[in-house]
């Protein structure tokens, strides 16, 4: 959301303007002043990877037309282009290991703090590790698979257990073109060998390899996240929650957690319904500790745990603008280095918890896992006595209760919503694709941006793909947006579905959007997806389902990395701003054009909403139409905006 | 599930298991834990309960397990605002509903007090059996059970009317505004029970249980599904079991909660008042829940929305026309005329013949019409229907097989009653039929239409003509007999070693999807409808349907009747779970069954022979097990060595479980089905060789134990008793 917006923005726009006004610089500031972006960069034609350089190439053929050491366009774009996917990928990666490593601990009993929540899920993924599952203790097999998930980080040959969900076409493809992942770490290593000075210089080859890590984070890095916390802290379940700054109290303790892997931020959550903690903070003149997060953590507490949501990644600066944040606790990921300024206008402490990740300016309380729980209470303790020291008169938090949502969908949950206990079944959906009720199934998902000139994106797209029939299922940032717009809630079929889809919401009982959880949880798409597969009638493999993604507002790399995921998956995914590809045409071209021929996927940039949505239907409608499906039950919804 | 229906559903079925567990308290108070607790006639407990979970019920005690289970079920109502996903939870929530149901209605039975008033109740196991092969060979293609009364009496017999002339067999009860259509139906004289189609179960909600739990026991009985494999049981009904609800008049949070269990079973519920519609499909075939006010189009609506596919024969006769009204009779009191049986000399004969023979169509009545009966104390004339067919692919074997056609096809008609064939049959038309304008014409403007419907792939040309003159009748007759001798000695002379092919039947697969019937030239179908040239003549009519031919092959063991072929066709018919079957033994591979046979035989070990149990027999047998219970252990499509389902016409076959000494084996068998095979038996005896060997055969008159049978077998110097060792 762009600057321009933002202070049009009802919850937002005030605490923007009281930054402004005390001359506090936020993100939208920091936005315009870096404007114009650098040219070069925007279109992938800068490298700096050695001392040759930095060179740059002129997109205009006037100037140069390779770097230094002879590299063109299309080198140092896939270069770039491939370095992003490796960095997104050893994100996603690393919270997985971090998670595995957890259970690893409660395995051999080196934590006491965590424990198997979910052992039905346990003896699932257990058993496609080809662990033994008959008469052995639930230690034994969480160690074995501990074990056996992070050996495939350091796993040289062979390939990913996970990835072999994919439906058969899939692997074939990936095997055939050389796709297919190896081990995690191995494949990102790789990456930055090869893009090293005088390495691979093939655009397509290196490519194929951006691909194959890609898929590592998808299928290997993210879904073991996403299980193994499942596993550890249980499968998410629809739950009643509410969203938007309004949730801070002022008349409680308020904490924020903020970052990415859910390790301590379940702990704190456990943390602040401690008895002696909630006294304290009475005796220090709050009603109660009120918790809840921004960005992903916000998520992962919000899906399991239904603790409200601040903010998304574009809102934790203003959440700290209300004044009213007595701690903001840290991980990782997306957490902008800026925090510590805007707290030192205010009472509020700012913890980094992270040995990965220090931020000058920052109190830092180390977390680790043998000690989670009493690390937890002492930075909730920290925060309690904090409380006495906010300044009541610079107080000033949205008017209202947050916005209703109802989150906490999974791919294994998908099968009971529809089936009940003894029918539990993807029929349903599939045949509400098939019969033309609903369209198809659209992913979206992502960051937020100030550099997005549209207003709020991500509603105007998800409203537009509802109202045509389309399902829609959101994970991270934007699906707090989406929830701050009210659609995802049951009634939000009513007002906005078209009519297909709200029979469907209607039956069922869910609403028109479904929130998935965190950024990691993206493979739940993927496992959805194999599920649509499975359950037949829609397409026998990804690149034949009506299906479609989106990430309107994408910044992370992260975001670079799913996208490829996806993609390499065979699915249609469209970004609100480009990825700098546009200075080579041949990666233009191979982007647009060559990849689909490998993958079936599709790439997509469009800026518009309205434009995102159309294009998503017609990706959708085609597939339809390829798979000889029913023509839409009704199709009187007033069309996609041209 | 629209909120509202969820909402309902759900208040539903707490209200429903609340009744249940006050009335297990009480009877429990009453009763004790011990007392014996169980529906009549029936193998499957409480059916429901034991289907879905393998709760084996049998003292009121096993109850309480079932009630706690059932409360594990109940989600809450979903809320005002803001609400959860409910669909999931209101399935679960109608099919704690349904558990409920069937425990009070097993407690109603403790306290004798069910069947209601003029109300079947409980439906048996015998009755699911005997009616398997009508309801895969599209006689009845479907089942409705209608809840409630109809505003008036005239829709109530307009609704059933129509269902009964698409075959549909149709479940009435419960009541709304107090009124229940079986009262309906009975102040305009309906004639209820399994002949009609039309079945009373009981005047209140509760009482719909009983198809429901008849419903599922089909997937045990046929579908090879095992008690306790839920999501297949509830996946069978939904496939496989036809049938859907009529809900008339309105729906109360009790009826709600029903339907949500009729749907988590796969049936859908039509209403006739302003309810909301669920039409997303995947819990059910197609729509879940619907509502129709024009009477006019509910039953079409309700056939649509559970996509139950009737063949509508729309016959030019003046009255209704429909397999529903083949079990129906023809009583003195309501005669009109009749032909044949003791009243007066009839036939009816087919024969094939060229084309340039035939004028498709004419049916010419040589003599008097029926109008010309006037002596109230003489209600008969004689009658000779001749048919004659042509077809390319007509054969003169096929010639018997549809003139035994001809028995199903007049009975079809409202007010026509027809038994017997050949020579033998017996004709009554009553004076309803006659007042409608029913004359003989009529009977070959049937056959016509008939043998055009269903033999359309070997029959062109259909042309009857009616004799009607004593002595036109008899002249005919007397040159057909030799017609009939030269057939009968045409099938009879035909054994396995005269062909080199076999037919397969798959018939029942849409039920029984393991199962595959063998026919062979000595031993039939074991439903008893498919002989060795039915199958090949059903070969003829539909190349591709249930019945293909299978040669033989190279024999591998002779004796038990195993060929490599047909041992090929069965493994991969039957989903490769049946690797070899013998034809011939019931020890060794023995074919496996459905569940629609005729009869059970079964070894006694302590006789080292064999008893035979019929369907219709409900008595104890020497094996120390109904038919029920036996019937329990033979079905699915499974292999259980020492049972086999047989067709009852098997039993006086030269090849009936012949690798094990055959007939000799013999020891036991219903006096009435020994009654029917009399002359046959008595034939086989003379042939192997113990003229009174049929006497030696023992019935339920004799005893009922092994060990009397034991003792009688002795008496009378049993053969089998010297036989070798069968275990």
């Amino acid at each position: 959301m762009s600057q321009a917006n933002i202070k049009k923005d009802a919850i937002q726009g005030p605490l923007y303007e009281r930054a402004k006004a005390q001359g506090i610089e936020t993100i939208w500031e920091r936005a315009v002043s870096q404007e114009p972006h650098c040219g070069f960069g925007t279109l992938g034609l800068c490298c700096k990877n050695c001392n040759l350089g930095p060179c740059r190439i002129d997109p205009f053929g006037e100037g140069p037309t390779c770097g230094v050491c002879g590299a063109d366009a299309d080198t140092i774009s896939a270069r770039n282009l491939v370095r992003h996917i490796a960095a997104g990928t050893s994100c996603h990666s690393d919270h997985g290991r971090e998670i595995a490593k957890t259970l690893q601990m409660v395995a051999t009993g080196e934590t006491k703090f965590y424990k198997v929540t979910d052992e039905e899920k346990l003896k699932t993924v257990a058993s496609e590790y080809k662990i033994k599952i008959e008469n052995r203790t639930i230690t034994d097999i969480a160690k074995d698979l501990a074990e056996k998930i992070l050996a495939e980080y350091g796993q040289q040959e062979g390939e990913l257990k996970l990835i072999q969900r994919a439906p058969e076409k899939q692997k074939q493809i990936w095997r055939k073109f050389f796709l297919m992942p190896r081990g995690i770490d191995r494949e990102v290593v790789e990456a930055m060998s090869r893009t090293n000075i005088g390495v691979d210089n093939d655009y397509k080859n290196l490519m194929a390899h951006g691909m194959r890590v890609a898929l590592t984070d998808g299928w290997g890095g993210s879904m073991i996240a996403t299980e193994l916390t499942d596993i550890l802290f249980g499968k998410p379940s629809p739950k009643k929650a509410k969203v938007n700054l309004a949730v801070l109290k002022e008349d409680e303790v308020n904490i924020i957690v903020h970052g990415h892997v859910p390790l301590l931020s379940e702990m704190v959550c456990d943390a602040v319904s401690s008895p002696e903690l909630i006294a304290l903070a009475k005796e220090k003149g709050a009603v109660g500790i009120n918790l809840a997060g921004i960005c992903c953590t916000a998520n992962e507490i919000l899906v399991r745990r239904g603790f409200p949501v601040a903010g998304d990644f574009l809102q934790q600066e203003l959440a700290l603008m209300t004044g009213a944040v007595d701690l903001m606790l840290v991980d990782l990921q997306c957490i902008m280095p800026s925090l510590p300024d805007i707290a030192g206008c205010f009472h509020t402490k700012i913890v980094s918890t992270s040995s990965k990740a220090r931020f000058p300016g920052m109190e830092h309380v180390e977390f680790n896992e043998e000690l989670a729980l009493p690390i937890a209470k002492k930075i909730v303790q920290m925060a309690i006595e904090n409380f006495p020291k906010r300044d009541q008169s610079k107080v000033c938090i949205p008017k209202g209760q947050g916005q209703d949502l109802i989150p906490g969908f999974t791919t294994e949950y998908v099968f009971d919503m529809l089936g009940g206990k003894y029918r539990p079944s993807y029929k349903p959906l599939n045949e509400a694709i098939i019969n033309g009720r609903i369209r198809g199934v659209a992913g979206v998902v992502g960051c937020d941006n100030p550099k997005m000139a549209s207003s709020d994106s991500h509603a105007i797209l998800v409203k537009e793909l509802i109202k045509n029939d389309v399902l829609v299922v959101q994970t991270g940032c934007s699906a707090a947006a989406c929830g701050r717009a009210g659609l995802l809630t049951p009634e939000a079929a009513f007002e906005f579905a078209g009519k297909g889809l709200r029979e469907v919401c209607e039956a069922v009982g869910c609403p028109p959007v479904l929130h998935l959880g965190s950024c990691v949880d993206n493979s739940r798409i993927l496992t959805a997806c194999c599920e649509m597969v499975k359950e037949g009638g829609i397409g026998k493999s990804l690149d034949e389902l009506p299906v479609a993604g989106a990430a309107p507002e994408w910044m992370s790399e992260k975001a670079i990395a799913i996208g490829w995921y996806f993609v390499a998956s065979g699915l249609l995914v469209l970004f609100g701003m480009p990825f700098p590809v546009y200075g080579s045409d041949n990666m233009t071209k191979y982007v647009f054009e060559d990849v689909a021929k490998i993958t079936g996927g599709k790439w997509a940039f469009e800026s518009d909403p309205l434009k995102m949505a159309k294009v998503m239907i017609e990706h959708i409608d085609s597939k339809r139409k390829a798979l000889n499906l029913k023509p839409m039950i009704y199709d009187n919804n007033t069309g996609v905006a041209a | 599930m629209s909120k509202f229906v969820a909402t309902s559903a759900i208040r539903g079925a707490h209200s429903l298991v609340s009744e249940a567990e006050k009335f297990l308290d009480k009877a429990l108070k009453e009763k004790g834990a011990k007392a014996i607790i169980s529906f009549p006639e029936t193998a499957f407990y409480l059916p429901l309960a034991y289907a879905l979970f393998a709760f084996e019920v049998k003292e009121l005690g096993d109850i309480s397990r079932i009630l706690s289970h059932i409360k594990s079920l109940l989600p809450k109502v979903p809320d005002e605002k803001l609400w959860l996903p409910y669909l999931g939870s209101t399935l679960d929530a109608g099919i704690a509903a349904l558990l409920a149901e069937e425990i009070i209605m097993a407690l109603r039975y403790l306290y004798n007090q069910e069947p209601q008033t003029d109300c079947n109740g409980f439906f048996s196991d015998t009755v699911m059996r005997s009616l398997g092969i009508q309801l895969v060979d599209g006689r009845m293609p479907g089942f409705a059970a209608i809840l409630g009364a109809a505003p008036d009496n005239k829709t109530a017999v307009s609704i059933v009317r129509e269902l009964q002339e698409r075959n549909i067999l149709t479940f009435v009860g419960c009541s709304s505004n107090g009124r229940s259509i079986i009262d309906q139906l009975r102040e305009e004289n309906v004639e209820m029970g399994w002949d009609t189609y039309i079945v009373p179960y009981g005047r209140d909600t509760q009482s719909a249980i009983y198809p429901l739990n008849w419903a599922v026991r089909s997937a045990i009985t046929f579908g090879g599904i095992k008690a306790g494999q839920t999501k297949e049981c509830l996946l069978y009904t939904k496939n496989r079991v036809f049938a859907f609800g009529l809900a008339l008049g309105p729906l109360d949070d009790l009826k709600y909660a029903t339907g949500a269990g009729a749907i988590a079973m796969g049936f859908p519920v039509i209403a006739d008042t302003d309810i909301p519609e669920i039409k997303p499909s995947g819990v059910t075939t197609y729509e879940a829940l619907v509502k129709e006010f024009d009477y006019k189009r509910i039953v079409s609506r309700c056939l649509e929305v559970r996509g139950v596919k009737v063949k509508i024969s729309k016959i030019p006769i003046p009255v209704p026309y429909a397999a529903a009204f083949e079990g129906e009779r023809v009583r003195k009191e309501n005669l009109a005329v009749e032909f044949g049986g003791k009243a007066s000399t009839a036939f009816e004969f087919l024969e094939s013949k060229d084309a340039s023979e035939v004028e498709d169509g004419k049916v010419t009545l040589i003599g008097e019409d029926i109008d010309s009966v006037k002596d109230a104390s003489k209600l008969s004339m004689p009658l000779g229907i001749v048919a004659k067919v042509s077809g390319r692919k007509m054969q003169k074997d096929f010639e018997p097989i549809l003139e035994r056609q001809i028995h199903r096809f007049v009975n079809g008609a409202m007010g026509v009653m027809h038994i017997g064939q050949r020579d033998m049959n017996w004709i009554r038309i009553s004076k309803d039929a006659f007042n409608k304008g029913f004359r003989l014409k009529h009977l070959g403007l049937i056959l016509h239409a008939m043998l055009h419907q269903e033999y359309n792939a070997i029959v062109d040309k259909v042309e009857v003509n009616l004799y009607t003159k004593q002595q036109d009748v008899e002249k005919i007759l007397s040159g057909i007999k030799k017609t009939f001798d030269e057939r009968d000695d045409r099938i009879r002379g035909m054994t396995d070693e005269s062909v080199d092919t076999f037919y397969s039947c798959l018939l029942c697969q849409s039920f029984a999807p393991n199962h595959v019937c063998m026919i062979t030239p000595e031993r039939l179908g074991l439903c008893g409808a498919y002989s060795w040239l039915d199958g090949k003549a059903s070969y003829e009519i539909t190349p591709t349907g249930p019945n293909q031919p299978v040669p033989k092959g190279e024999a591998q063991d002779i004796k038990l009747g195993q060929w490599k072929n047909i041992n090929k066709f069965l493994y991969e018919k039957s989903n490769k779970t049946i690797s070899s079957v013998s034809m011939y033994s019931i020890m060794n591979n023995p074919q496996t069954s459905c569940g629609c046979f005729e009869c059970i035989v079964a070894v006694i070990p302590e006789a080292n022979g064999v008893m035979v149990v019929n369907r219709d027999f409900t008595g104890m047998t020497p094996v120390g097990m109904t038919f029920t219970t036996l019937a329990s252990s033979v079905g699915g499509g499974m292999q259980t060595p020492g049972f086999l389902g047989v067709g009852k016409l098997y039993i006086a076959s030269k090849k009936f479980i012949s690798a094990e000494g055959g007939l000799k084996r013999l020891a036991w068998m219903p006096k009435e089905l020994k009654e029917v095979l009399a002359d046959k038996l008595k034939a086989r005896s003379q042939e192997i060789g113990d003229p009174n060997f049929f006497e030696k055969i023992a019935d339920e008159t004799i005893c009922t134990t092994a060990e009397d049978l034991v003792q009688f077998l002795q008496k009378v110097k049993h053969p089998a008793l010297e036989m070798p060792a069968l275990l």
